[in-house]
C-alpha cells in the first residue's frame, strides 16, 4: 500500500510544483517545458488510477501534439512576455476571483461524493471490472462504433484537402529536388574540361 | 460485451461508402493528373453522385443500421435523392468558374462530394454522434469551399467568417447534445424519446441549444448573420451550392431531430419552431427590400424561404412534414435556376452582381429574362407556378394544426416578400437596357432549362412529388 501513495505524493507533487513554474518561470520556453512535465505527471496520476488510456492518450495528444505546438508557436512568434506580464497586479484580483470559484466548484464537485456516497454506483454504464479501459475501447471501437470511426477519418481527410487547397502555391520559379535527375548525372554529362588561357577567365 | 462486425451489416450504408471511397478515388486521380484532371473528375463526380442517387431512389427502406446510428428510411430517401441531385447540379454549375484560367481546382468536386457524404450522414442520423459527425463533415467541406477562390479577399473573407460562426454553432450544438444526453441517458434517438417523457428543465435547455446549432446551419433568424456575407463573398457557384443541397439536408436533420428525438415534449420545440419561423419570414421579406446585390438578395430570400418551410415543420403533423418536404424540393429546383441566371450575368470585364445589371434584359436576352421572371414569380409564390404549391402545402397544414396567427403572418410576409422579387422583373422589362450580357455557357441554359419548365409545368402533374413527399413523412410517424 506503501508504494502507490509514495508514487502518488511524488507525482502530484512535481504535477503542482511544475504547474506553479508555467506561471512564475519568466523564459517562455521554460514554461512550456514545464507544462510539459505537469503533463507527464497528471498522466503517472492517471496511470495510477488504472486510466492506462488516457494517460496514454495524455501523453500523445498533449505532450506529443499541443506542448510541441505551444513550443512552436512561442519559438516562432517574437511575444514579449515581459510586456504581457505588466499589470499583473492589476488582474490579480479578477484572477484570484476566477481561481476561486473553480476551487468552490471543484469542492463541490468532491463534495458531491462525501454527501451521496451511492452517486457513484448509479451510473448509467457499470464499469466492468475484468477488462482494462484500453480493451474495452478496442472490442467497440471498431465494432459497434465503426460508423463513426470512419466518419471521424472522413473528417480528417476534409480538413487535410482543405489545409492544401488553401495553403499550397505550386510557384513555377521554386527549385524543386528531382530524385530521377539526380540519379541520372553522371562524370560524361555533368563534368567538363576545359583549356584556360592563363590570365583571361572562362567564358561560361 | 464484445460485439461482432458483419459485412452484411454494411448494406444500408453502401451508397455512403461508395460516395466517400469515390471521392478518394477521384482524389487520387486528381493529385496523380494535377491540371489534366479537372474536366475528368468533375464529370466523373456529377456521374458518381447521379448514379447513387437512383441507388439510393431503389434501397429498401425501414432498417436501422450501425446499432441505430444509421436510419434508411423513406424520408432520409426522398431528401438524399435531393441533396444528390442538388449537389450534382452545383458541380455542373460551377464548370465555367473552374475552367476559368489560371485556376486549377479539381478538388472543388471531390469536396463536394464529400460534403454530400456528411449531408447523407446527417439525414440518416439515428442519434446524436452521427448527427455531429454528418454536420460536422458537410461544414468543414463547406468552409473549405466557401474560401476556394483564395486569391480573391472576398471569398477568403466568407470563408473565415463562415468557419468561425460555424464553429460557434457547433459548440452550441455539442453542448445541447451533451445536456440531452446527460439528462436523458442515451445518444439514440428513439431513446430519447422515450426518456424524454418526463421533461425537466435540462433536456429543454439542451434542446434549445441544439436547435440553435441546426438553425444555424439552414440559416434561420436569429442565426443568420453569417447568411447575406457568405453568399456574396464566395464565388457565385459556391453561393448555388450553399442555398441548395446543404439546406435541403440541414432541413431534413431539422425534422428527424424534431420529430423522432422529442416528439413526446412537442409542445416545447413548436414553440421555438415557431418565434424562428415567423422572424425568419419576416426578416427575410424587409432586410432583402435594400438589397442592391442580387447574391445578397438570394441571401436574404433563402432565409425567408427557410422560414416558410419551418411553418410545415412548426404544425409538426404528417401534413406539415409533406409540405417540408415538397417546399424544400421545389425552392431547390428555383435556386439552381436561379443561380443559372445569376452565373449567366458576365461581360467582358468578368461576373456582375448588381440587380441593375439586369436593366433592360428582356430586350438583349429575351429567353433569360423571361426564365428568370418566371423563377422570380415562382419565389415570390405567385400562382400557377411551383413557388405558390410549395407555400400552399405549408400553409394548409398550419391551419390545419390550428396555428392561425403564424399562417397569417406567414402570408403577410410572402407579401412583403413578393416586392422585391418583382422589382427585378420590373428592371428587366421596363428598365433602358444595360450593356449585354456574354454568351450563356451550354450547362447553365441546360440547368435553367430544366428548372424553369419543372417550375413552369409542377401544376400540371403535381402528383409524383406530392405523393412520394406524402410517402415520405409518413415513415416519421
Amino acid at each position: 500500500m506503501i508504494l502507490p501513495a509514495l508514487f502518488f505524493y511524488l507525482f502530484a507533487g512535481v504535477c503542482v510544483a511544475s504547474a506553479f513554474m508555467v506561471i512564475a518561470s519568466r523564459n517562455p520556453v521554460h514554461s512550456v517545458l514545464f507544462l510539459i512535465l505537469t503533463f507527464v505527471n497528471a498522466s503517472g496520476l492517471f496511470m495510477l488510477l488504472g486510466a492506462e488510456f488516457l494517460a496514454m492518450i495524455l501523453i500523445v495528444v498533449y505532450v506529443g501534439a499541443v506542448a510541441v505546438l505551444f513550443l512552436f508557436v512561442v519559438m516562432m512568434l517574437d511575444v514579449d512576455f515581459v510586456e504581457l506580464r505588466q499589470g499583473f497586479l492589476n488582474y490579480l484580483p479578477v484572477g484570484a476571483l476566477v481561481g476561486i470559484v473553480v476551487l468552490i466548484e471543484l469542492m463541490l464537485v468532491l463534495g458531491g461524493a462525501v454527501i451521496s456516497p451511492g452517486a457513484a454506483k448509479s451510473i448509467v454504464t457499470p464499469i466492468p471490472q475484468d477488462i482494462s479501459n484500453t480493451g474495452a475501447l478496442g472490442l467497440v471501437l471498431y465494432t459497434r462504433y465503426i460508423y463513426f470511426f470512419q466518419a471521424a477519418g472522413l473528417i480528417l481527410l476534409v480538413a487535410m484537402i482543405g489545409a492544401i487547397v488553401l495553403t499550397l502555391h505550386h510557384r513555377p520559379s521554386a527549385k524543386r529536388q528531382s530524385i530521377p535527375a539526380q540519379n541520372a548525372r553522371n562524370t560524361a554529362n555533368s563534368i567538363e574540361v576545359r583549356k584556360v588561357a592563363s590570365g583571361e577567365g572562362l567564358q561560361p | 460485451m464484445t460485439e461482432t462486425f458483419q459485412f452484411a451489416a454494411l448494406a444500408p450504408v453502401l451508397p455512403e461508402i461508395s460516395l466517400a471511397v469515390g471521392a478518394m478515388v477521384l482524389l487520387m486521380f486528381g493529385a496523380v493528373m494535377k491540371d489534366r484532371a479537372l474536366n475528368f473528375v468533375s464529370v466523373m463526380s456529377i456521374l458518381l453522385l447521379l448514379a447513387v442517387g437512383y441507388w439510393v431512389s431503389t434501397m429498401p427502406s425501414d432498417k436501422a443500421a450501425m446499432g441505430g446510428s444509421f436510419i434508411s428510411d423513406d424520408f432520409g430517401r426522398f431528401m438524399k435523392v435531393l441533396t444528390l441531385t442538388g449537389s450534382a447540379f452545383a458541380i455542373l454549375l460551377a464548370r465555367g468558374f473552374l475552367t476559368a484560367p489560371g485556376r486549377v481546382l479539381f478538388e472543388f468536386p471531390i469536396l463536394i462530394v464529400l460534403a454530400t457524404t456528411g449531408m447523407m450522414i446527417m439525414i440518416s442520423a439515428g442519434d446524436l454522434i452521427a448527427l455531429y459527425l454528418g454536420l460536422e463533415l458537410m461544414s468543414l467541406s463547406l468552409y473549405v469551399v466557401a474560401a476556394i477562390d483564395r486569391e480573391n479577399v472576398r471569398s477568403t473573407e466568407a470563408g473565415l467568417k463562415y468557419f468561425v460562426l460555424g464553429a460557434l454553432s457547433s459548440g452550441m450544438l455539442l453542448y445541447g447534445a451533451s445536456l440531452v444526453y446527460g439528462f436523458t441517458g442515451t445518444v439514440n434517438f428513439a431513446g430519447i424519446a422515450k426518456e424524454a417523457t418526463h421533461g425537466g428543465v435540462g433536456l429543454t435547455i439542451g434542446l434549445v441549444f441544439v436547435l440553435a446549432g441546426l438553425c444555424f446551419k439552414v440559416s434561420a433568424v436569429p442565426f443568420h448573420m453569417w447568411t447575406p456575407d457568405v453568399y456574396e463573398g464566395a464565388p457565385t457557384p459556391v453561393t448555388a451550392f450553399f442555398a441548395a443541397a446543404p439546406k435541403v439536408a440541414a432541413m431534413a436533420l431539422f425534422v428527424r431531430v424534431a420529430l423522432t428525438a422529442f416528439p413526446t415534449i412537442a409542445p416545447q420545440w413548436q414553440q421555438i419552431i415557431v418565434f424562428v419561423s415567423i422572424a425568419s419570414m419576416v426578416l427575410g421579406a424587409f432586410a432583402a427590400i435594400g438589397q442592391t446585390n442580387i447574391k445578397r438578395l438570394m441571401g436574404y430570400s433563402s432565409i425567408g424561404h427557410m422560414g416558410f418551410a419551418l411553418v410545415g415543420l412548426a404544425s409538426g403533423t404528417a401534413d406539415g412534414v409533406q409540405g417540408v418536404l415538397v417546399y424544400m424540393a421545389i425552392y431547390m429546383t428555383m435556386t439552381l435556376g436561379t443561380f443559372a441566371c445569376i452565373l449567366a450575368m458576365r461581360r467582358e470585364g468578368g461576373s456582375v452582381e448588381t440587380i441593375s445589371d439586369l436593366a433592360g434584359l428582356s430586350r438583349t436576352n429575351p429567353a433569360l429574362a423571361f426564365f428568370l421572371a418566371m423563377l422570380m414569380f415562382s419565389l415570390a409564390g405567385i400562382p400557377p407556378l411551383a413557388g405558390f404549391f410549395a407555400k400552399l402545402y405549408v400553409f394548409l397544414a398550419a391551419i390545419k394544426a390550428g396555428m392561425f396567427t403564424l399562417s397569417v403572418i406567414g402570408v403577410l410576409a410572402s407579401v412583403v416578400g413578393a416586392y422585391y422579387y418583382l422589382r427585378i422583373v420590373k428592371v428587366m422589362y421596363f428598365d433602358e437596357p444595360a450593356q449585354a450580357f456574354a454568351p450563356m455557357r451550354g450547362e447553365l441554359k441546360l440547368v435553367l432549362a430544366i428548372s424553369g419548365l419543372l417550375v413552369l409545368l409542377f401544376f400540371i402533374y403535381p402528383s409524383p412529388l406530392v405523393n412520394a413527399a406524402a410517402v415520405a413523412a409518413k415513415s416519421l410517424f
